[in-house]
């Protein structure tokens, strides 16, 4: 395909002839099955369970479909195709999730088979975005560049792609299953919030292995996932996992859709007995069935091979001259630049959080400018993060300052990566079936009041995270700053959690006290960061503060000392 | 009325399902649940027609791992589709403990699932006499491809993807 030339270095799977065809009769499927709802012969029922394996949802206005994006990782032609969908059948814009997907919000029944085949024609797909099903595979948007990276934890997030698509056994689990890999100590895929959680690392005769957690998740019932076993080898990886499944499968509750994750089996049970099940089934299937193959490990990873970095001998001193002569410019660099692997090159975060803007939404035009500019400037190739940005992963270190000019162009070059107004928040009673609450207008609130770009980088890094109901689309258990919306009688409350952590260092947030209005919420946020300024240390940074000083202090800013 | 379904066609079921009662079975293939094998486990054992076994969605394979050499069939039964419990019971069956009769399913099943049936292990499908048999066939053939191993596949996991073929490989 002509469309795909640009992105020919990009570290995508790359489909061959047996994976189109597997996506054309899945497509080809759906539309026969769109085709029995439409003349009357399937019940909305009976439809309902076959649209959602095909992350097709019914939300408050308008069907909404999910799109995915494995591991987060896009080539700019998919990006292309993505706007040309946004524009064609929905309202000209895209929605980046925690999931590291794309959602479009107002979507035509009768439009999506039509849509589905856009979308395999640049070998992608909405299966198992939705579902009882394992679901797409998250990781580290920095993958394959990060400095501090030990193994490429894409290769085995396609692995697990491919083996969890249409898996016969598990496709009818107790409830949805989300599988994170991060292959860097530093852990940015949030790994312990996950019902399996991997991190890859390497063992004394340098082969690759994995540490596994297990009943990790939020909702109503946060855990932090526990350590299931220290090493798993390679070849053992996929039998591993399967005899996790299979002991979910069997063992987890089916009589309550709100203790059907796998997170409360291992509560209820314990981590011991979980281990000793899952090792008892792990012995009996780890035959040469389920070995992961080395061959079939190389050839995945023949797709992720670095892309032709051009090495420079001398440094040219650009970079440093751009950042002294432009504040705007260096600023943007200290939080939206990460360190790369290759001195001469760096990952930039693209902030899809625009003052006042709403989280994760980026227009089909803006989509066309990112893959243009990533066929410039990253080797064609793109990343969804799970704090809802974008991604280039391998940007010259000398094309900095023509990239930020350029994304400035579209509104794509605010300084936010990581500070206050780097919120993560659902789309909350604006959109979203499930909500109590909104969200994104409170975002936008919370933004704007910190729209002044300076006192942001003086406040330093601080990670807000908002979900509009119990369900935690927005992570705000792990939120630096969490704030939950919650319905009384009726009326939007926020209930507030600080010290949450999705890192390395996972944490939940503790709450501060009883919910407030929305009006509320902007203020209780102002003294929270007051109470922080007037306390840190240096060095410190939010959460660091909090968790020398202990809630209390923050408890009684807000609140009062009666509190 | 129910129809049975193998590799895609209706076939006659020569089993009979028996209640959990005293009735006496009848002389031919014959169905209890796996209460009334417990219950009646040694006038059952003498018994020289075929016996078949009925199991719920928690009754798991290794409940009747010692007693598979007595079972010509395991019928397993799905409350509600989305109730995926026997999927890995008929694999448990099938890899762990080497069952070689038939895995039969029944109760709330749909199309979409037969090939995931037939994939972890069951041989036939027990549908309701109004099932719309063409949805059944095409389910069979739909989807060619598969991305993992399944219990018609004798070689290792050397691959991920493969073509499926379905058919003749159903027969056990």
């Amino acid at each position: 395909m002509a469309c795909q030339s640009s992105a020919v270095h990009a570290g995508i799977y790359h489909y061959d002839e047996l994976d189109r065809r597997f996506l054309a009769e899945r497509v080809a499927q759906f539309r026969r099955q769109v085709a029995r709802r439409l003349a009357g012969e399937l019940s909305e029922e009976e439809f309902r369970p076959l649209r959602l394996m095909n992350g097709l949802y019914l939300q408050l206005h308008a069907y909404m479909l999910r799109i995915a994006i494995p591991y987060g990782v896009l080539g700019s032609h998919q990006l292309r195709q993505l706007a040309l969908i946004g524009r064609r059948y929905d309202r000209g814009y895209g929605h980046f999730t925690t999931r590291q997907n794309l959602q479009f919000n107002w979507i035509k029944l009768v439009d999506v088979p039509d849509i589905l085949t856009e979308l395999a024609g640049v070998d992608m797909h909405s299966i198992q975005t939705s579902g009882n099903c394992i679901r797409n595979v998250t990781t580290d948007q920095f993958a394959g560049a990060a400095a501090d990276e030990i193994v490429d934890p894409r290769v085995y997030a396609e692995i697990m792609r491919q083996w969890s698509t249409l898996h016969p056994e598990f496709t009818f689990l107790p409830r949805k299953f989300k599988i994170a890999i991060t292959g860097s100590p530093c852990d940015r895929a949030a790994v312990a919030i996950h019902d399996v959680g991997l991190r890859a690392k390497l063992g004394a005769d340098g082969a690759i292995g994995f540490a596994v957690l297990v009943g990790g998740g939020l909702g109503r019932s946060p855990f932090l996932a526990k350590p299931l076993r220290e090493w798993v080898a390679e070849p053992d990886l996929l039998a591993y996992l399967e005899a996790i499944l299979r002991v979910y499968n069997q063992y987890g509750r089916r009589d309550n859709i709100y203790k059907a994750r796998i997170k409360i089996l291992v509560h209820e049970i314990g981590i011991e007995a979980m281990r000793a099940q899952v090792e008892a089934e792990f012995e009996r299937i780890n035959g040469p069935r389920y070995r992961l193959d080395a061959a079939i490990v190389a050839s995945i990873r023949s797709h992720f091979a670095p892309p032709p970095f051009t090495a420079q001998h001398e440094r040219s001193g650009g970079f440093e001259r751009e950042c002294a002569s432009d504040p705007d410019f260096a600023r943007w660099t200290r939080v939206n630049v990460t360190t790369h692997k290759q001195p001469d090159y760096v990952s930039v975060t693209v902030s899809l959080k625009p003052s006042g803007g709403i989280p994760g939404d980026v227009t089909s035009g803006q989509m066309e400018a990112m893959a243009d500019l990533a066929d410039r400037f990253s080797f064609g190739e793109l990343r969804v993060s799970h704090e809802q940005n974008l991604v280039l992963a391998h940007v010259r270190r000398d094309d900095l300052y023509l990239l930020w000019q350029e994304l400035g162009r579209h509104c794509l070059d605010t300084a936010n990566a990581g500070l206050v107004s780097d919120i993560i928040a659902c789309p909350g009673l604006d959109y979203c079936a499930l909500a109590n609450a909104r969200a994104i207008p409170l975002a936008r609130e919370i933004s704007l009041r910190f729209a002044d770009i300076d006192r942001q980088h003086r406040i330093g890094e601080l990670k807000i995270k908002m979900s509009g109901c119990i369900n935690a689309c927005g992570h705000h258990h792990v939120g630096h700053i969490g704030i939950l919306g919650v319905d009384k009688q009726g009326i939007e409350y926020y209930q507030i959690t600080i010290g949450g952590d999705a890192s390395e260092n996972p944490a939940l947030g503790q709450v501060i006290g009883p919910a407030v209005g929305y009006g509320e919420v902007v203020g209780l946020i102002e003294r929270l960061i007051e109470l922080y300024l007037e306390r840190r240390e240096a060095g410190e940074r939010f959460i660091d503060t909090v968790a020398r000083i202990g809630i209390r202090p923050f408890k009684e800013k807000v609140y009062g000392a009666a509190a | 009325m129910a129809l049975l379904l193998k590799d895609g066609e209706a076939v006659c079921d020569p089993w009979a399902m028996c209640g959990d009662d005293d009735t006496a079975l009848p002389d031919g293939p014959a169905i209890v649940s796996l209460e009334r094998w417990h219950r009646d486990r040694s006038l059952l054992s003498a018994r020289n027609a075929p016996l078949g076994v009925r199991m719920k969605s928690h009754q798991l394979a290794d409940e009747i791992a010692g007693d598979l050499d007595r079972f010509g069939l395991v019928v397993l039964e799905f409350p509600k589709f989305r109730d995926g419990r026997p999927f890995s019971t008929a694999r448990a069956l099938r890899e762990h403990h080497g069952f070689t009769g038939e895995i039969r399913a029944c109760g709330h099943v749909i199309p979409d699932q037969y090939q995931f049936l037939i994939r972890t292990g069951f041989n036939s499908v027990e549908v309701a006499s109004s099932a719309k048999m063409d949805s059944w066939k095409l389910a069979l053939h739909e989807i060619t491809i598969a991305y993992q191993g399944g219990i018609l596949d004798e070689a290792p996991l050397s691959m991920l993807r493969r073509k499926l073929e379905f058919g003749s490989a159903t027969k056990r």
